[in-house]
């Protein structure tokens, strides 16, 4: 069974650390940083994305447009 | 392993940050509607009026022409811009103080003429950008800085159901209440607002969704319990579905 | 060149505004300016415009300000208590430099008051009736032929400078009927575009947004230098009056609209007992035409300004004739329209005749 892998990238800056990406995500891709953005939020962090199936919850979820999901191309 | 985008900022969407709240679903809303406009290629023939109210800045946020209306009217200037420039296309973005409160009579007398312009109403029962005030949508019982013991009936009347009024107004051609506390919800929500412009884009009538929406800062929870918090109270209040469909399947 | 035809004052501005390229319409029943948007109901189809009936002023209002938006001809029509109802759209439409004509056509007040004639919206008109600093640019026709040409005229100032535009008048000249010449018809390929500023679609281009405010006060700060400056522009070149009789007169009646019609009656009457009256007569009454009155005031023997309110013209005229000559004042209220024999008394009163 062909495993999708996705991968995806949060813009730490953008990210409020509301924590909605973080409690979507079925394989548990993201938590939060231990460090702070310059707002002063713990930015979400893709921690495991290795894990990423490219589902999207993350993005849907997510009100600040933070997120930008990728899914790996099959080859031929 | 090579890696394509799939999802993305849409275009319709400029590069400014939004100004919400952390975990406010104002922006997962904005999300959608440039989507729609960047999936349906109106972006470059598209009008924003945004309402009075937390989404009062969200003439900076979509990447179209825009105004901000007086609080309440928006639906009003949209008649006045479609009827200026039928050509073009035309939403309106409001809350629930805009449009269920000051606006009751913009609101329905566009949907009463159909007017060919798409709103997107968000309800959180709550005043957001005013500092956590009664809303017409504010639930029974619910505490508010104007209503400190609770919603009562006897005073302060019951939750307006905006989306059973509208329904009422022939005009209407697409009409739905959704959510957005969920992926899925999210997915949903945005096929109703595609079909509310593509009412427009079609020249059937008045479209509109109504988006229960979560307001944590007002409502005093963290922004994951707001979800919770939705689905336990106000979608009992608030019953989901499509009210009013002209538009059939997408094209 | 048109005929001369026979119409109505509320009409004659309605077909005014048609030939000026005026195709929007949108307006609200009031008495006594019914006719006008009943006019334009019929008379925009014939010509391929639009025209809707609000559910309100306040709708009205932020209807035109949508359509100004799109950099289109637009206008709508009220009286006295609709035109309140106006003052939110109309501050935001100054603020965001909109260009649009309106008309008011005043009837008694305050309150519900009445549905006759009356100038008690002068203040409202001129010093700003909507909150906010900001002014009108405000045309008081007193012949229908005047409205006619003051109508045309209110959609070139409004697109010129970007700001609205009212036409004040009374039940008076709505209500009645003179024979008149329409302008011909614009060509509406030369309308201005406003493809600088206008909501149209970011085609091809940057987006444009038309706002009335901004969060920072510094730059809400430069937005109204901008009106500022605008306003000093449209006061050194848009005043407009009319002297009648003044080359020897003794005695200066002010007036506008209505009463300053009235007033040539007075005029004539006076001169036949003996008594050189003349009439300065206001025509913008915002940018108010102080500099030209203060110059007639000198040396004479009294300033009388006649007016259908409390004293609100009064006010402009005791700024502009400052210590030159003394100033009197004569008004009827509530919608009483004064007859030239009571202001010659009032007049001859005040010169201790």
């Amino acid at each position: 069974m062909p495993k999708v892998r996705g991968k995806i990238e949060i813009d730490q800056e953008r990210c409020k650390g509301c924590g909605l990406c973080i409690s979507v995500c079925p394989t548990k891709v993201i938590e939060f940083s231990e460090s702070f953005n310059s707002k002063g939020y713990h930015p979400a962090e893709a921690k495991h994305v290795e894990k990423c199936i490219a589902c999207g919850f993350c993005y849907n979820m997510c009100p600040d447009v933070c997120i930008t999901v990728y899914r790996e191309v099959e080859s031929a | 392993m090579a890696f394509e985008v799939i999802l993305k900022k849409p275009e319709a969407l400029t590069e400014r940050e939004f100004t919400y709240c952390p975990g406010c679903t104002h922006g997962i809303i904005h999300r959608l509607v440039a989507e729609v406009i960047d999936e349906l290629g109106i972006r470059e023939k598209t009008i924003a009026v945004a309402p009075i109210g937390c989404s009062v800045f969200a003439y900076q946020f979509f990447n179209t022409d825009a105004t901000v209306a007086a609080h309440g009217r928006a639906p009003a200037v949209a008649t006045g811009m479609k009827r200026a420039r039928p050509d073009l296309y035309v939403f309106t973005y409001q809350g629930d103080g805009d449009l269920a409160a000051i606006g009751t009579a913009e609101i329905v007398h566009a949907a009463n003429r159909g007017e060919k312009i798409t709103t997107i109403f968000v309800n959180n029962a709550i005043y957001g950008m005013t500092g956590g005030q009664m809303a017409p949508t504010t639930l029974l019982g619910m505490k508010t800085t104007t209503t400190p013991y609770g919603r009562s009936a006897e005073n302060d009347g019951y939750p307006l159901h905006v989306a059973e009024i509208i329904k009422e107004a022939r005009g209407v051609a697409f009409l739905a209440r959704t959510k957005v506390n969920t992926p899925q919800d999210v997915v949903k929500t945005k096929k109703a607002i595609k079909k509310a412009f593509l009412a427009q884009i079609k020249g059937l009538g008045f479209g509109m969704v109504e988006v229960l929406s979560t307001c944590p800062t007002n409502w005093g929870i963290d922004p994951v319990s707001a979800l919770k918090w939705l689905e336990q109270h106000m979608v009992p209040e608030y019953p989901l579905g499509v009210f009013v469909d002209k538009v059939g399947d997408e094209q | 060149m048109s005929e001369r035809v026979m119409v109505k004052g509320t009409e004659a501005i309605g077909e005014a505004a048609i030939r000026a390229g005026c195709r929007l319409f949108f307006g609200y029943p009031i008495t006594p300016q019914n006719e006008l948007p009943e006019y334009m109901s019929k008379r925009m189809p014939e010509v391929g415009g639009t025209f809707l009936q609000t559910e309100s002023e306040v709708a009205t209002i932020n209807m035109v300000y949508g359509a100004a938006c799109t950099g289109t001809r637009v206008m709508t029509s009220t009286s006295s208590p609709g035109f309140s109802l106006m003052q939110e759209g109309i501050s935001y439409m100054a603020c965001a430099q909109l260009p649009a004509v309106l008309v008011n056509v005043v009837r008694g007040g305050p309150g519900l008051g009445d549905i006759q004639p009356s100038q008690g919206d002068y203040w409202q008109a001129t010093k700003g009736g909507g909150h906010g600093d900001y002014k009108l640019i405000v045309l008081a026709p007193s012949t229908v032929q005047e409205a006619v040409d003051l109508t045309y005229l209110a959609f070139d100032l409004a697109d010129e400078y970007r700001n609205p535009v009212l036409i004040i008048a009374d039940g008076v000249i709505g209500q009645m009927m003179e024979p008149v010449t329409f302008p011909e018809f614009r060509d509406l390929n030369t309308l201005p575009k406003h493809e600088s500023w206008a909501l149209t679609g970011a085609n091809g281009r940057e987006k444009h947004i038309v706002v009335s405010f901004d969060i920072d006060p510094y730059v809400l700060e430069k937005m109204n230098l901008e009106l500022v400056e605008k306003y000093k522009k449209i006061e050194a070149k848009e005043k407009r009056w009319e002297e009648y009789k003044l080359d020897d007169a003794e005695v200066v009646i002010t007036a506008f609209g209505t009463v300053a019609r009235i007033a040539k009656s007075v005029v004539e009457q006076a001169r036949k007992e003996g008594i050189k009256v003349g009439l300065f007569r206001p025509i913008t009454l915002w940018p108010f035409p102080y500099e030209r009155l203060e110059e007639v005031s000198k040396g004479k023997k009294l300033i009388f300004d006649v007016e259908m309110n409390m004293g609100q013209m009064l006010e402009d005229v005791r700024l502009a004739v400052k210590d030159h000559a003394p100033v009197e004042y004569y008004g009827r209220l509530g919608g009483v329209v004064p007859t030239p024999d009571e202001i010659l008394q009032a007049l001859k009163s005040k010169l201790g005749r």
